[in-house]
């Protein structure tokens, strides 16, 4: 399994997945198929697979303690990375297709509009996270504090169910889903974090447990 | 943006359909399959597209009506697969697919309250009332999209006559059918049913109120508020209500479906207005569907000269 998960060709599969539903919506586009909306259609489809894909690279962490399988960390970053494609896409259908640069009016959005602000908010969260994931930033700014800064990305994600959640009518269903998983994520990172804090020297003792590096996510 | 197909041969033609769509499945199902907790419905979408309309039967008598926009009407096709019709759902293409086995006849309107002769109509009187009429108005959704749609139907004046309210009448309140067996999508979508509306008397009874029983030379397809519905083109679609079973006179304002749902949001009157927002989104600008630039919202979707008279006085901001 590890020798699958560390092979450059099963990376270069899961870039091309990861390219999938930009590919669907093409093939959509070029079927007629984006609805009667297609403007609509392309925002909920790259906002939907933004959102998609943050809950995915905040998986990636939870997944490699639970399976065991540390070797999914050689993914994070191109996962995170295409949260940030799939949220530039969704940004610039808003500006370009949607409100076709029209500043005032988006400025006005951007302020007045809740829904607005939170997306607003979960997008440009993620540029200084795009533009440090490089292995020269991690360096320079440290692991500790390249990390903490990564830490970013809970609020983006929050941001985004938000988002979601507050853009629709009154079938909240969907958005509730995201917001459940995005909950169970962070919850799972409080819990690692006060069982650690609680095994630390002083602190009450627990039951041992295999002990676990200095590595979150 | 075009979004017409194109008339000559694409893929699909030369392929077998059965072909063409099993691949079509087998891509789709593949590429989405971690997401379908998440995506829920939409995966049908995929699955199944270019739903057929229900066969739809020729309205025949029908003549030019009053107060028809010379604008083009928006394709069929775009009519009957967007639509809001939670009953069927709340995606847009949800109604097109999930209104297929609603059975639509035999159907009976029921008009009662403040009236001196209440009374049931069959559809099929409903049909013969009054010359059919064909009306070409601008329909501007809540949402920010419009269409334009050529209705049949006549004045709901007319009918409202025929029963004759009392003077107590103050208010017509509606309501759609609602039936859980075909209409299981309705769970869940965040409003109460049946669906209903209202109007005042004097909005009710004003010309271009319409009494809607087709569109686009044909009886209503079902997901468009089959066999019966209203037409109210200068208010928000929502309040042009669907699929109509009970028509009621009455005294006071009634409760209203979007306003029970959220008061802040949608008021009893949904008068179009470009200069009041939705508290989320701008109500300056609409999408008439098929085009690529927004264009600016007209006061009471541009029938002000036949209706800014009915709110004379009134603070629109405050009865939006």
């Amino acid at each position: 399994m590890n020798s699958i998960l560390t092979s450059k060709w099963t990376k270069a599969a899961v870039f091309l997945a990861c390219l999938g539903p930009l590919g669907l919506l093409g093939w959509e586009a070029l079927h007629h198929e984006l609805t009667a909306n297609p403007i609509e259609f392309i925002t909920h489809a790259t906002g939907d697979w933004t959102l998609r894909f943050l809950l995915i690279t905040l998986a990636v962490t939870p997944l490699r303690k639970l399976l065991r399988m540390p070797a999914l960390i050689r993914y994070r970053r191109m996962l995170g990375l295409f949260a940030f494609f799939y949220g530039c896409l969704h940004f610039t259908t808003y500006i370009w297709l949607d409100q076709f640069f029209d500043v005032a009016s988006m400025w006005k959005d951007v302020h007045k509009r809740p829904f607005i602000t939170a997306g607003f908010t979960g997008f440009v969260l993620m540029i200084p996270l795009a533009m440090t994931s490089t292995a020269g930033w991690i360096r320079r700014l440290g692991g500790k504090r390249w990390q903490r800064l990564h830490r970013a990305i809970y609020l983006s994600a929050t941001a985004g169910a938000i988002h979601y959640y507050w853009l629709v009518k009154s079938d909240v269903r969907r958005p509730l889903r995201y917001a459940a998983v995005v909950a169970a994520l962070l919850a799972w990172r409080a819990g690692v974090g006060l069982h650690r804090r609680l095994r630390r020297p002083g602190a009450p003792s627990l039951p041992r447990e295999t002990p676990t590096t200095a590595e979150t996510g | 943006m075009l979004i017409k197909r194109a008339a000559e041969l694409s893929d699909a033609d030369v392929t077998p359909k059965s072909v063409y769509l099993n691949r079509r499945k087998f891509l789709a199902e593949l590429s989405a399959a971690g997401a379908i907790w998440l995506t829920g419905r939409s995966l049908g979408k995929l699955v199944s597209p270019g739903t057929s309309v229900l066969a739809a039967s020729q309205l025949s008598g029908v003549v030019k009506g009053p107060f028809s926009t010379g604008e083009k009407p928006t394709p069929f096709e775009d009519v009957t697969h967007y639509n809001n019709f939670y009953e069927f759902g709340s995606d847009k293409g949800d109604p097109a697919r999930n209104a297929q086995n609603f059975r639509t006849s035999p159907w009976t309107v029921s008009v009662e309250g403040e009236v001196a002769k209440p009374r049931k109509f069959a559809i099929d009187e409903i049909l013969k009332l009054a010359p059919l009429e064909e009306r070409i108005y601008r329909h501007r959704c809540v949402e920010a999209w419009s269409i334009v749609v050529p209705w049949i139907g006549y004045s709901f004046s007319t009918l409202a006559k025929l029963v004759e309210p009392t003077p107590k009448a103050k208010f017509v309140a509606f309501e759609t059918y609602f039936n859980p067996g075909v209409m299981a999508w309705a769970q869940g979508t965040g409003l109460e049913y049946p669906y209903v509306e209202g109007l005042r008397l004097d909005e009710a009874m004003h010309p271009l109120t319409l009494l809607c029983v087709g569109m686009y030379g044909q009886t209503l397809p079902n997901q468009d508020g089959a066999p019966v519905r209203m037409v109210i083109p200068w208010k928000y679609g929502f309040k042009s209500i669907k699929s109509i079973v009970k028509v009621r006179f009455v005294k006071s304002q009634p409760p209203t479906s979007w306003n029970t749902e959220n008061a802040h949001e949608y008021g009893f009157y949904s008068n179009v207005n470009p200069n009041v927002d939705h508290p989320r989104w701008s109500q300056a600008r609409e999408r008439r569907l098929g085009e690529f630039f927004k264009r600016p919202t007209l006061m009471f979707n541009g029938y002000g000269d036949q209706v800014a008279s009915l709110y004379a006085g009134m603070d629109l901001r405050k009865y939006f």
